[in-house]
């Protein structure tokens, strides 16, 4: 019922970012120099005579088919141009969460097992220094220290040229499609242009993900059931990793996908950055081109994939914490 | 001499550490004398506020601070110059002087900044105590408003209204603080619901003060405080938004000294020239760490039940 009204705001926010704020649609397409007769043809054909509610009822009728309407920088179909992108941003966010969640829980276990530690020490910079720095600016700096002056990445883009037209895009995850195809140079170059990218989003994952690990593993670690635990005699790597990680972890999927979706909408300064072709790097190329339609066809898919992991995580929070569940 | 001012000093902490405060003023007194203890204790706090009340005076005094202008410059003699003694940061592709340039560009940000504040802040603080306190419908229905508004993915939400108003400032910071209020409201009304069950409300009440009265006198008021800690801590990200939309060309246009736009510029120049692009974005970070440590001390020393 939330995820439905939810989504109907988010239609309803487009629309009126699309239809109202723009002083006249027509006037934009026309030019105002057009006759009269023009006009309130054009008018007509894009159905502006109508009520604002019927409009709206169209619009929501149209989207709900996947009709984002046609691209003016590519002339293609805004939903075609968007099948294309998203594999690129999907690639990149998915090995970002990898990295975050790969690195970013045992360091939040760690650092709540040793409090005041040098590993809590280091989880509690890595925090801050991810809250406070712009991503896009660290994106560049290190484009130019592992790129440019130390050589052991490729620089912006997907895969080298040379690869490009080589490939059978099947799944569109490069990664992938290489493997498949057996292309281990190619897929060598293609894991060298995202390594960089990937570990930036990695880390600002990261930064949110070990001190919220840590925050909930402080809170386990402290109820009665460990000191149950360590009466019986259990081992300290079982008690923290089997019993209080356990725990831990509803709340913590929670975390994990949030800064999934977080990651998939982040990535559109990072895209900016790396030249990444992906679903972020079109919605600010059509931003710049004044392309209305790429623009809130691409706020309509980032905001749907945002809102389905957040419906997604109460569910996964009901499925994991038996509390919850109705009897 | 030395005694005396010793012993009046104890004393005087003694009178506002006292647990039987005689006064009101004594009580208050007392408790802003121990968040301030609180707070002072906390050392990195403490360099938060050193550097926000730095970024405000350099933003007060910008013209009497920069060296050279930060629109102007020389292209025959000064463009692209590398960090030196003349030019502490260098200079752009425009032969202007960057550190110049980050000094104007902290008006921006702190004007963004308090705006942003001014304008999400209110809003999330009458929705939620309104919320609150009303109850039943329109508590349903103006917490179901921010729900939708909390799912909403912000950057992306505030680049489709900055690609709808138009590119510029102004603009960038109606889109900001149009997507932020909602946690202001949130907060706002969790308060709300435990003050509108105390004594004092009631006896306001029973006086026949209309609800709006209390609304706004009685228990905005009170709600203030933790809205206020928390608009502290999201000023970090309010200033990376707005350099975010800097960045991408919607929010403040050249030649304007914006921190993000600056860093857009000196994109095309990293790989050679690594200075343009590096100077502002370490002012992008110096400011929002401020702002993050800023806002934990606040927290600690306002609110220490949210303390970890």
């Amino acid at each position: 019922m939330v995820i439905l009204l939810t989504y109907l705001g988010l239609l309803a926010v487009t629309f009126f970012i699309g239809r109202v704020i723009p002083v006249d649609p027509v006037l934009a397409i026309v030019g105002d120099r057009a006759p009269a007769h023009v006009i309130a043809r054009v008018r007509e054909e894009l159905g502006l005579n109508k009520p604002l509610y019927q409009q709206f009822y169209i619009y929501l009728g149209k989207v709900l088919q996947g009709d984002f309407g046609t691209s003016v920088l590519t002339s293609n179909p805004v939903m075609q141009d968007i099948r294309r992108a998203f594999p690129a941003t999907l690639e990149l966010a998915s090995l970002g969460i990898l990295i975050g969640a790969g690195l970013g829980v045992p360091l939040g276990v760690w650092a709540a097992v040793r409090r005041g530690g040098l590993v809590d020490q280091v989880v509690r910079v890595t925090g801050l220094v991810g809250y406070s720095v712009p991503i896009f600016w660290l994106g560049l700096m290190a484009l130019l220290v592992f790129y440019a002056r130390l050589g052991w990445v490729s620089g912006p883009g997907r895969i080298d040229v040379s690869y490009e037209f080589t490939l059978v895009p099947v799944s569109g995850l490069l990664l992938l499609d290489t493997v498949m195809a057996g292309e281990w140079e190619a897929f060598a170059n293609a894991l060298s242009h995202l390594i960089l990218p990937a570990s930036l989003l990695g880390y600002f994952s990261l930064a949110y993900i070990s001190r919220m690990t840590r925050s909930f593993m402080l809170n386990e670690l402290a109820q009665e059931y460990v000191i149950a635990a360590r009466a019986k005699g259990l081992s300290e790597v079982r008690i923290i990793w089997r019993h209080a990680l356990r725990n831990a972890m509803v709340p913590l999927v929670t975390v994990i996908a949030l800064s999934y979706a977080g990651l998939l909408e982040g990535s559109v300064l990072t895209e900016t950055v790396f030249a990444w072709p992906g679903l972020g790097l079109y919605i600010t190329n059509s931003l710049q081109n004044a392309d209305m339609n790429a623009v809130l066809g691409g706020t309509i898919v980032v905001g749907s994939i945002f809102i389905g992991l957040n419906l997604l995580s109460d569910v996964l929070y009901k499925l994991l914490d038996p509390r919850t569940r109705v009897r | 001499m030395n005694d005396t001012t010793l012993a009046k000093r104890e004393t005087l902490h003694d009178w506002l550490m006292s647990d039987r405060p005689l006064s009101r003023r004594q009580a208050s007194l007392g408790r802003a004398y121990n968040a301030c203890r609180t707070f002072t204790r906390n050392r990195l706090a403490i360099l938060g506020l050193l550097i926000v009340l730095a970024l405000v005076v350099v933003a007060l005094a910008a013209d009497l601070l920069a060296p050279y202008s930060a629109y102007i410059g020389d292209l025959r003699t000064t463009r692209l110059l590398p960090p030196s003694s003349a030019h502490w940061f260098g200079t752009d592709d425009q032969g202007r002087d960057i550190l110049s340039r980050i000094i104007h560009g902290s008006r921006i940000t702190l004007f963004v900044v308090l705006l942003v504040a001014v304008l999400a802040a209110p809003i999330g603080l009458v929705v939620g105590t309104v919320a609150g306190y009303a109850g039943g419908m329109v508590d349903a229905v103006l917490m179901r408003i921010t729900d939708i508004f909390l799912a909403f993915p912000r950057l992306i939400l505030a680049l489709a209204f900055v690609a709808a108003l138009g590119p510029g400032i102004e603009n960038a910071v109606i889109a900001i603080a149009i997507t932020s209020w909602p946690p202001y409201a949130r907060l706002a009304r969790a308060e709300t619901l435990t003050i509108r069950q105390t004594d004092y409300i009631a006896a306001v009440q029973l006086l026949g003060a209309s609800p709006w009265r209390i609304v706004l006198r009685h228990i905005m008021p009170l709600c203030v405080s933790s809205v206020i800690v928390r608009v502290t801590l999201d000023m970090a990200g309010i200033i990376l938004t707005a350099a975010g939309l800097g960045f991408l060309g919607l929010g403040a246009q050249p030649p304007t000294p914006e921190w993000g736009a600056m860093i857009a510029n000196g994109r095309l120049y990293v790989l050679d020239q690594w200075w343009v692009a590096a100077a502002p974005g370490a002012a992008i970070f110096v400011v929002s760490l401020a702002f993050n440590l800023l806002g934990d001390g606040l927290r600690d020393a306002l609110d220490p039940k949210a303390a970890k």
